[in-house]
């Protein structure tokens, strides 16, 4: 089959629109699956066209060409089995973690696709000029990209996993240390692009080492409370890796995509960042959530803890007509999501009217307490964001908290001293009573002291938040 | 450790200071607990639920005599206090104020005699304050009994043979028991409004749907320990001409007006009574004090220009069963505080105990002076309001239109400088394909943007599966030749496959979980309609 390059530029145009398309469909829920599968079909056509030219290349042989067929199917059969099986295993408590190591394979392939084209004999021939140089600095800035991408996400994922501890590093002068590891990886395109032929390897490793370890350094210094703005902006890297890449192989469907996910990322970045009433750099510099982010005077707040017993919840909510439900990262941990559907199913046959709110940062996820409740089962036309429900709240009789600290914490509105003051919370405590369902009396991962718990109309009910849920639902029933 | 529950001697009193419930929290702090025959019959407990949670039942003698801390309601009689055990400790309500002759009886038993009157009212003590449990009930009670001696519907009634409108319920004094009264009389359909001389209590009342009524005059009577103190001459004038307009106009007058360890104020004069509608209903909750209204009889019912005037004075009593629950739970709090182990520990340093014993050691305690403390804040009261987050000092707006619009033209001019620099110099290509990329970078901008917040994961493994395109990148540098480049790039694809097969099904898998709700009902609207 003859492959013109007209014909590839068409596909990937159309590859392209597919995307687009893709991702304007996730607007809402009615188009959300037509959209993925627009992106399917985008990607589909995008790689078997793909695979027609490189089969098509002049100079292939297909009939004796084994190895290289053989290398590029093996490649695409075990990534795409892995791929799959990752997805059927995974459980929706564990997004950010796939999502997380997802992107660190986007950065770690736009490392290989930078090593690799400079290794390529078509790079080593080019002759010295402007060209040569910008194609080595796109090189350079690729792999730079690619492994700041790569380290960062897989130091997210195990923040997330909690293999590696939430609290951020704060290494003295390290900022200072950012800016030398930075410039020090741009100096070192003046070598690469110096040294003749593949001469420059050496550089190029050098590079991809130096923003591994900006990457690694950079997210250790992020706090466990962050980490849905550290997602975020790692999927805009991944992106812009990926721009990266297309600008080394002069492709313009690998640029579309790359600044289609890197703007999404970063748009993702700025909602989180304004949930929280912080700007960017901020988050990415202030090594928020640590203990000396406390206030100086940040006065214990008065007023009891006073606790209630699950019967007594339960008959709470027997004489309530309108309930809200207000899940947090504590929820996905206990995995007390099906519970909790069960629960609002049995509030909703009394007639109760229940909804549930989702704050901005909820979890470790942008959405990940939507996915989380529509996995239960829970429709998601009761599940409601922070703006839709805020003012609803003086007009409810019960809210519960299942494993949410600082989106509940009237401090961020009334306490200048606070870690979070400015920050729109949840205004929980209108409602006529809150229970807030919690292990223990441990702060939240900003590490900032809740007032709400002192309220005269809080009420703690303690324990595991599936077991709470169970005895909630059977105390109901009855 | 011996516990003693005797019967209440008291005419009427139906109430007991342990309820089978609190046995058990009393027998888990260690505590023997004996409770006389009967003693709980008044509010429904048999005999056999207290044994059936592990207490022994006796006679009178054995549980005042053998008992070391004896639990009570009603302050004890002077036959009462002949029996108690030397060295004992007494739990109870005392008013040394009406028997001057209590403590020095007591005091000479060597009795550690605790008043749960006054056990003052800090936040840590809320939990203990039997006056507020009380006077909640009380509150209630009173508007039942208006409401069983008024001739009428306390709710609007709209029916064939005509239309009824809502009885107007003035409650006076807005304290514990006045906020429970208005609470119950607007449960009951009534138009209610509220009277306090204490400014705060005017967004409790609000808050509860009642009418703050209110005097020409600027006074505050906040008195402190949650009470009003008295007024000037001229405010008690406008307050009295506000109570003779009111009276014209009401079916029913609750009055809960107190001042601690005094003669309650008269506030209703006979002329005001004079003035109410026949049938009409008043109900003293400050009887046992002297009474609010001048006519009332303290114990009585009595009718009065044709206005039925409840003086009775045993509210909380009809209520026996809830408040011999609320009250046993008071007494179980404090006795956490005092019960350590099988022993008494008695702290007179202890800011809630010290105030609230009478007698110890021997001696008559004299009253320590009150320390001034703010009035705990009330079950049925809203809570604080934040300021709005509008008054925000120190930590400047990331979103501030300043910072924006010059974020906006400072960037904007470096990106024009760049580009004019980039192309005086830079190759066509890679000008052609800056040009791709900063077009697709504003078309994500303005499609992410209408995401909702519900799918945003969604949307993030979405872009985990696109990004992967970059796995054309790594197919396009595996040659015939299966040289470095060649590995690499086959490398690539792998991981690049991963995202793409993984992140396409795991958004799929997910979007199928989103489900609107079967039935075409919709939530939000029936939110915003409420």
């Amino acid at each position: 089959m003859m492959m013109t390059d007209g014909v590839l530029t068409v596909a990937y145009l159309v590859a392209g629109v597919l995307f687009i398309r893709s991702l304007g469909g996730l607007s809402k829920q009615d188009t959300a699956r037509r959209g993925n599968l627009s992106g399917i079909v985008g990607m589909t056509i995008a790689v078997m066209v793909t695979a027609a030219a490189w089969a098509s290349h002049p100079g292939r042989d297909l009939g004796s060409d084994f190895g290289a067929i053989g290398l590029l199917g093996a490649a695409l059969v075990v990534g795409g089995g892995i791929g799959a099986v990752l997805a059927r295993r995974v459980e929706m408590t564990g997004m950010p973690e796939l999502v997380a190591v997802l992107h660190s394979f986007v950065g770690l392939a736009a490392v290989l696709v930078g090593f690799a084209s400079y290794l390529s004999p078509a790079a080593a021939a080019m002759a010295p000029g402007v060209d040569r140089t910008v194609h080595l600095v796109e090189i350079g800035v690729g792999i730079a990209v690619g492994a700041l991408t790569f380290t960062g996400s897989i130091v997210a994922w195990a923040k997330l996993r909690g293999s590696l501890s939430g609290k951020p590093l704060l290494l003295p002068g390290r900022h200072m240390m950012n800016a030398a590891v930075a410039s020090g990886a741009l100096g070192l395109c003046v070598p690469t692009v110096l040294a003749t032929g593949t001469a420059g390897l050496p550089y190029l490793i050098a590079i991809a080492i130096l923003a591994g370890v900006l990457g690694i350094h950079l997210v250790m210094a992020i706090g466990g409370a962050d980490m849905p703005v550290v997602v975020s902006l790692l999927n805009s890297y991944s992106g812009w890796a990926a721009a990266a890449a297309g600008f080394v192989l002069a492709n313009d469907l690998l640029i579309v995509t790359g600044a289609l996910v890197g703007s999404s990322g970063a748009i993702l970045s700025i909602i989180m960042c304004r949930a929280m009433n912080r700007s960017i750099t901020n988050v990415i510099f202030g090594g928020f959530g640590t203990a000396d982010a406390k206030g100086p005077a940040a006065a214990a707040p008065a007023g009891e803890v006073i606790e209630m017993s699950q019967a007594d919840v339960a008959a709470m909510l027997r004489e309530s007509k309108s309930v809200v439900i207000v899940p947090g990262y504590g929820m996905a941990v206990a995995r007390a999501q099906s519970a909790v559907h069960d629960l609002t199913r049995v509030l909703r046959e009394r007639g109760t009217t229940v909804r549930f709110a989702i704050h901005p940062v909820a979890g470790r996820l942008p959405g990940h307490m939507n996915v989380l409740l529509a996995e239960a089962g829970v429709p998601y036309d009761i599940v409601l964001e922070m703006e839709e429900i805020n003012h609803d709240f003086q007009s409810t009789d019960a809210v519960l908290v299942i494993g949410a600290n600082d989106i509940v914490n009237p401090g961020a509105l009334d306490d200048v001293q606070s870690p979070i003051y400015g920050m729109p919370v949840l205004e929980v405590w209108k409602a006529k009573t809150v229970v807030v369902l919690k292990r223990g009396m441990a702060a939240g991962y900003a590490g900032v002291e809740n007032p709400l718990f002192h309220i005269e109309n809080t009420r703690m009910l303690f324990g595991d938040a599936k077991k709470s849920m169970d005895g909630l639902v059977a105390a109901l029933r009855t | 450790m011996r516990l003693g529950v005797p019967k209440e001697i008291y005419a009427g009193e139906r109430r007991v200071a342990a309820t089978p419930e609190s046995v058990k929290k009393l027998r888990a702090m260690g505590l023997d607990v004996v409770i006389e025959r009967t003693a709980g019959t008044g509010s429904g407990y048999t005999d056999e639920a207290y044994e059936a949670v592990g207490a022994t039942m006796a006679d009178a003698e054995t549980v005042w005599g053998e008992s070391d801390v004896v639990i009570k309601v009603r302050p004890p009689s002077h036959p009462e206090v002949a029996k108690i055990k030397d060295g004992a400790m007494l739990v109870s309500l005392l008013q040394p104020e009406r028997d001057d002759a209590l403590p020095a009886l007591l005091a000479a038993r060597r009795v550690s005699a605790i008043a749960l009157e006054r056990v003052p009212r800090v936040t840590r003590a809320q939990k203990m304050d039997v006056l507020s449990s009380m006077a909640n009930l009380a509150g209630y009670r009173a508007v039942l009994e208006a409401a069983h001696h008024y001739q009428g519907f306390f709710g609007p009634q709209v029916t064939a043979a005509g239309t009824m409108p809502p009885a107007r319920v003035l409650v006076i004094g807005a304290g514990v028991a006045g906020l429970a009264a208005v609470a119950a009389a607007k449960a009951l359909g009534a138009e209610v409004r509220a009277f306090d001389t204490r400014k705060a209590t005017k967004e409790q009342i609000e808050s509860l749907g009642a009418t703050f009524l209110t005097v020409e005059i600027e006074e505050d009577g906040e008195g402190g320990g949650g009470y009003a103190k008295e007024m000037s001459p001229a405010f008690i004038e406008a307050e009295m001409a506000l109570f003779r307009k009111q009276a014209s106009e009401v079916d029913v007058i609750v009055t809960t007006a107190l001042v601690p360890g005094k003669k309650a104020p008269v506030l209703v004069k006979e002329e005001a009574v004079a003035k109410m509608k026949r049938g009409s209903v008043i109900v003293d909750l400050a009887a046992e004090q002297g009474g609010n209204c001048e006519l009332c009889v303290p114990g009585e019912i009595v009718e009065r220009h044709g206005v039925t005037i409840v003086g009775v004075t045993d509210l909380a009593s009809r209520m026996g069963a809830s408040a011999s629950r609320l009250f046993a739970n008071n007494v179980v709090h404090l006795l956490a505080e005092i019960v350590d182990g099988a022993k008494l520990y008695v702290d007179l340093e202890d800011d809630v105990i010290r105030p609230a014993l009478v007698t110890h050691a021997g001696e008559v305690l004299p009253r320590p002076a009150p320390k001034p403390v703010a009035p705990p804040p009330r079950a049925s009261t809203r809570p604080r309001v934040p300021p709005a987050p509008e008054a925000k000092p120190a930590q400047k707006d990331i979103r501030s239109p300043t910072r924006r619009a010059w974020g906006t033209t400072v960037g904007g001019m470096v990106v024009i400088v760049t580009l004019f620099v980039a192309g005086r110099f830079a190759p066509s290509d890679l000008l052609q394909h800056s040009t791709v990329f900063i077009l697709a970078c504003f078309v994500g901008w303005q499609v992410i943007w209408s995401v909702t917040a519900a799918l945003h994961t969604p949307l993030m493994s979405v872009t985990n599966a696109i990004s992967g395109i970059i796995i054309i990148g790594g197919m396009l540098q595996v040659s015939s030749t299966l040289d470095a480049a060649s590995v690499l790039g086959a490398l690539a694809a792998l991981f690049a496959a991963i995202n793409i097969a993984g992140g396409f099904l795991v958004t799929e898998r997910m979007l199928r979980m989103f489900r609107r709700e079967p039935s075409a009902g919709d939530a939000r609207s029936k939110g915003h309609s409420r």
